[in-house]
C-alpha cells in the first residue's frame, strides 16, 4: 500500500530524515517509536504534504502512485489520512460543514454523487454512535474550545467518515487520560479491516496495548534503526530509548 | 480639475436662489469655512493615508436632477431585499428625488422632507439647532464643501415612541454615464425619545465615468431610542466616496452601525459617535474585504463627554491585489467621563504582497477611572489551519475561502435584518471567490 524508499526531508536546509525505507501492506498496524527529535512528527508531514518541510532525496508509493507529486488534497481523497498531533482550532467554520465538504470532495474525486444532507447526516449517526461521540461537539467550529481529549475524537471522528485506507496517527495518545484512550484506541480498531492499514506514531507504549502493531520501528536521528515486533515496543518501554543510544553510538564509534 | 472659481460659481449660484434662509446662512458658513481650510492634503494628519485632492483633479459636474436621466425602472436593480416593506429615500447625484422614494410608514411616524423645507417651517428649530453640529469635529475643506454646497437633502425625523416597523433604506445613486459627477447628498436625521430604527444606506454608481460623492448625514439620537445603522459600499473602480456618519446621543440611547466596504474607488469613512449623554452605548463594526486597487480609510471617533458611556469597536479587513487600507480609531475621554468602557479592535489579513493597511488607534483620555483597550493584527492566512483543511481533502483556494468567510463571520453575525444579513453574506461569498479565484 505504502513503499518509502530513502526519504530524506529538511526543513530550512537542515536536514530531519535521512534515510527512510518503510513498507506498509493492507491490514497491517505499524508503529514508529524514537525519542523526542528523531523526526517522528516529520515522518507524518512529509507524508501529508505538509509544506515546510522539503524532500530531498528519495520516493513514496501509495496505492501504486507517486505520493510526493500529489497536493495534500489530493492525498486525502486518494485516501491517506493524518490524525494530527495537534488539531488546528478554526474558529468560524462548522466542524459538521467541514466534514461534509471534506467527504463529498472525496466522494467527487472518485466520481460519486455528493451526500445528500440526509444520507449525510444517517453516515454521521451511525459514526458518532461507534465512536460515542456528542452532537454538540458538531456543531460547534472545528476543533474551538475542544479539551485535548475531544480534540483528538474529533480526528478519529473524520477518520470515520472519512474511511481513508492508511491511517496515520501522529501523537494519538498525547493529551489523553487513560478513558478517552480507550474510547479512542476502541474507535481505531473499529475502522480497521483487511483493506486498510495503520501507521502509529508515538513516544510511548500505552497506545499499543490496545492497537496490537504487527511492526514497530525505532527512529532515531532521521533513520530507522531497529525493526521488529511487538515485542520491541516492550523492550523501549522498559528500557527506554538510552540503550539504543547506547547501541548505535557504540556502533558509530567503532 | 475642480478648483475654487468652480465651487464658488455653484455656490453663488444656490445662494442667490434664496439669498435670506437658514440654509443659506449654514452654507454660507460652511463656504467661509472652505475657504480657510483648503481641501485637505496627505500633510494633514486626519488624511495622511488618503489623498482626497487627487480625487478632485477630475472635472465634475454638479448636476440637475432633470439634467440626470436615472429613471425609476433602473431602481430595480439596485434595489435592497426587503424593499417592499422598507421607507425608501432615493437621492440621485446627491440630491433627494422625492418621485422616486417611497415613505410606508404612516404620516404620524416618520416625517421626511426636502432639507431647505424642512428648515423653513415647523422643523426650523431643530434644523438650526443641529444642522452642522459636525462642523465643530470636522474641520477640514472636504467636509465644509458638501456643507457650502447643501442642495436638496433630506429632513428625516421620527417622533418620540415610535418603532418603525419598516427599516428605513437610504440608496445614494450616482448617474455617471454621461459625464463625471460630484455628489455631495446631506441629510440630517432626528430620532426622538423611546424609538426604534433601523437605518440602511447603500451606494451606488452607474456608467462608467468618474463619480465622486462626498457625503454628511447628521444623525440625533433621543434617549432611550434603540438605532441600528448599516453602510453597504459595493461600487465599482470609479465610483469615490467620502462619506461622514455623525451620531450624537443627545439622550442616553443604543447605537449599533456596522459598515460594509467591498469596492470602490477611494473610499474614505467618518464615522463620529459624540456620546454626549451619560449610559450611552455604542458597537462600531466594520468589514473591508478589498482587490484591485481600491483604498477604504475608516476614521472612527467616539467622544465620551459624560460618565458611564460604553463603546466597542470590532473593524477587520481582508486585502487583495493592491487594495490598501486604513483604519484610524480615535476615542476621546472627557474628564467628566468617569467610568467610561471604551474598546476597539482592528484584524487585518493580506492576500498579497502589495496590499498594505495602517492602523492607528488614538486614545485621548482625560479622566482616570476608565477602561480602555485598544488592539490591531495584520497578517496573514493561517498556514495551519489551511494545511488541516486541505489534509481533510479541502481543495487550497476553497479551504482559503472558508477560513476567509471565517474571519468576516463576526461581522457579518452584526447585520441583524435577516434579509439584509443574506444579501451581504452573498456579496462576501461572490467576492471572495473572485479573490481567490
Amino acid at each position: 500500500m505504502l513503499s518509502i524508499k530513502n526519504i530524506h526531508a529538511s526543513i530550512e536546509d537542515k536536514p530531519i530524515l535521512k534515510g527512510i525505507d518503510l513498507s506498509i501492506r493492507a491490514g497491517e498496524i505499524h508503529a514508529i517509536m524514537g525519542p523526542n527529535g528523531s523526526g517522528k512528527s516529520t515522518l507524518a508531514s512529509v507524508l501529508a504534504g505538509g509544506e515546510e518541510y522539503e524532500v530531498t532525496e528519495g520516493s513514496v508509493t501509495f496505492l501504486g502512485k507517486d505520493l510526493l507529486e500529489m497536493s495534500p488534497e489530493d492525498r486525502a481523497r486518494e485516501g491517506l489520512f493524518l490524525a494530527f498531533q495537534y488539531p488546528v482550532e478554526i474558529p468560524g467554520v462548522s466542524t459538521t460543514n467541514f466534514i461534509k465538504a471534506a467527504v463529498n470532495e472525496k466522494r467527487e474525486y472518485r466520481g460519486e454523487e455528493p451526500l445528500d444532507a440526509v444520507n449525510f447526516m444517517k453516515l454521521m449517526k451511525a459514526k458518532m454512535a461507534m465512536l460515542q461521540i456528542d452532537q454538540s461537539l458538531l456543531s460547534r467550529s472545528i476543533n474551538e474550545g475542544f479539551s485535548g481529549g475531544e480534540k483528538k475524537r474529533n480526528e478519529i471522528f473524520q477518520m470515520a467518515m472519512l474511511e481513508p485506507r492508511l491511517m496515520i496517527l501522529d501523537e494519538m495518545d498525547s493529551g489523553l487520560d487513560i478513558d478517552a484512550l480507550r474510547i479512542v484506541a476502541n474507535g481505531i480498531n473499529k475502522l480497521r479491516n483487511e483493506n486498510n492499514a495503520v501507521l502509529i506514531i508515538t513516544h510511548y507504549q500505552r497506545l499499543l496495548d490496545y492497537l496490537q502493531p504487527d511492526f514497530v520501528h525505532v527512529l532515531y536521528n532521521g533513520r530507522i534503526v531497529r525493526s521488529g515486533t511487538k515485542e520491541l515496543a516492550l523492550e523501549l518501554e522498559e528500557h527506554g530509548y538510552d540503550f539504543i543510544k547506547d547501541e548505535i553510538n557504540l556502533v558509530a564509534s567503532e | 480639475m475642480m478648483n475654487l472659481s468652480d465651487f464658488k460659481d455653484h455656490y453663488e449660484e444656490l445662494q442667490a436662489m434664496t439669498p435670506e434662509s437658514l440654509i443659506a446662512q449654514i452654507r454660507r458658513e460652511g463656504f467661509q469655512a472652505y475657504d480657510k481650510a483648503g481641501l485637505p492634503t496627505k500633510r494633514n494628519e486626519e488624511w495622511k493615508y488618503t489623498d482626497v485632492g487627487r480625487l478632485l483633479d477630475n472635472k465634475y459636474h454638479f448636476d440637475d436632477i432633470q439634467d440626470a436621466s436615472f429613471r425609476l425602472e433602473e431602481l430595480e436593480a439596485i434595489r435592497l431585499p426587503g424593499y417592499q416593506d422598507a421607507n425608501e429615500i432615493v437621492f440621485v447625484n446627491g440630491r433627494f428625488a422625492p418621485a422616486l422614494s417611497n415613505i410606508r410608514s404612516a404620516p404620524g411616524q416618520l416625517t421626511v422632507l426636502p432639507l431647505e423645507t424642512a428648515a423653513e417651517g415647523i422643523y426650523k428649530g431643530i434644523v438650526q439647532e443641529h444642522l452642522g453640529c459636525s462642523n465643530t469635529y470636522i474641520k477640514d475643506g472636504i467636509h465644509a464643501l458638501n456643507t457650502s454646497l447643501i442642495n436638496e437633502g433630506i429632513f428625516l425625523y421620527v417622533p418620540r415612541g415610535q418603532e418603525l416597523t419598516h427599516p428605513l433604506y437610504i440608496y445614494h445613486i450616482s448617474d455617471a454615464r454621461r459625464h463625471n459627477v460630484l455628489s455631495q447628498p446631506r441629510s440630517l436625521l432626528c430620532i426622538e425619545e423611546n424609538t426604534k430604527v433601523q437605518l440602511i444606506e447603500a451606494f451606488s454608481t452607474l456608467g462608467t465615468e468618474e463619480c465622486f460623492t462626498n457625503q454628511v448625514m447628521e444623525v440625533v439620537i433621543r434617549r432611550n431610542a434603540v438605532v441600528e445603522y448599516y453602510k453597504i459600499q459595493n461600487e465599482t473602480a470609479n465610483a469615490s466616496q467620502v462619506s461622514t456618519t455623525h451620531f450624537r446621543q443627545t439622550g442616553r440611547s443604543y447605537l449599533h452601525a456596522v459598515t460594509v466596504t467591498l469596492n470602490g474607488g477611494t473610499i474614505r469613512n467618518n464615522m463620529n459617535v459624540i456620546m454626549e449623554a451619560a449610559g450611552s452605548e455604542a458597537h462600531l463594526f466594520g468589514l473591508y474585504v478589498l482587490n484591485g486597487h481600491t483604498h477604504t480609510d475608516n476614521h472612527t471617533l467616539v467622544d465620551n463627554m459624560q460618565p458611564n458611556c460604553l463603546s466597542n469597536e470590532l473593524y477587520k479587513g481582508i486585502l487583495d491585489d493592491d487594495a490598501t487600507g486604513v483604519f484610524n480609531g480615535k476615542i476621546i475621554v472627557r474628564p467628566d467621563a468617569q467610568k467610561t468602557n471604551a474598546y476597539q479592535t482592528n484584524n487585518n489579513i493580506l492576500l498579497s504582497d502589495n496590499a498594505a493597511v495602517n492602523t492607528k488607534p488614538q486614545l485621548e483620555i482625560f479622566a482616570d477611572d476608565v477602561k480602555c483597550s485598544h488592539g490591531c493584527t495584520v497578517g496573514q492566512l493561517d498556514e495551519n489551519a489551511l494545511f488541516y483543511m486541505r489534509a481533510r481533502g479541502i481543495p487550497k483556494p476553497d479551504a482559503q475561502q472558508l477560513l476567509l468567510k471565517a474571519f468576516a463571520l463576526d461581522i457579518l453575525d452584526q447585520v441583524k435584518p435577516e434579509l439584509l444579513r443574506g444579501y451581504v453574506e452573498q456579496l462576501i461569498t461572490q467576492r471572495l471567490a473572485v479573490n481567490r479565484k
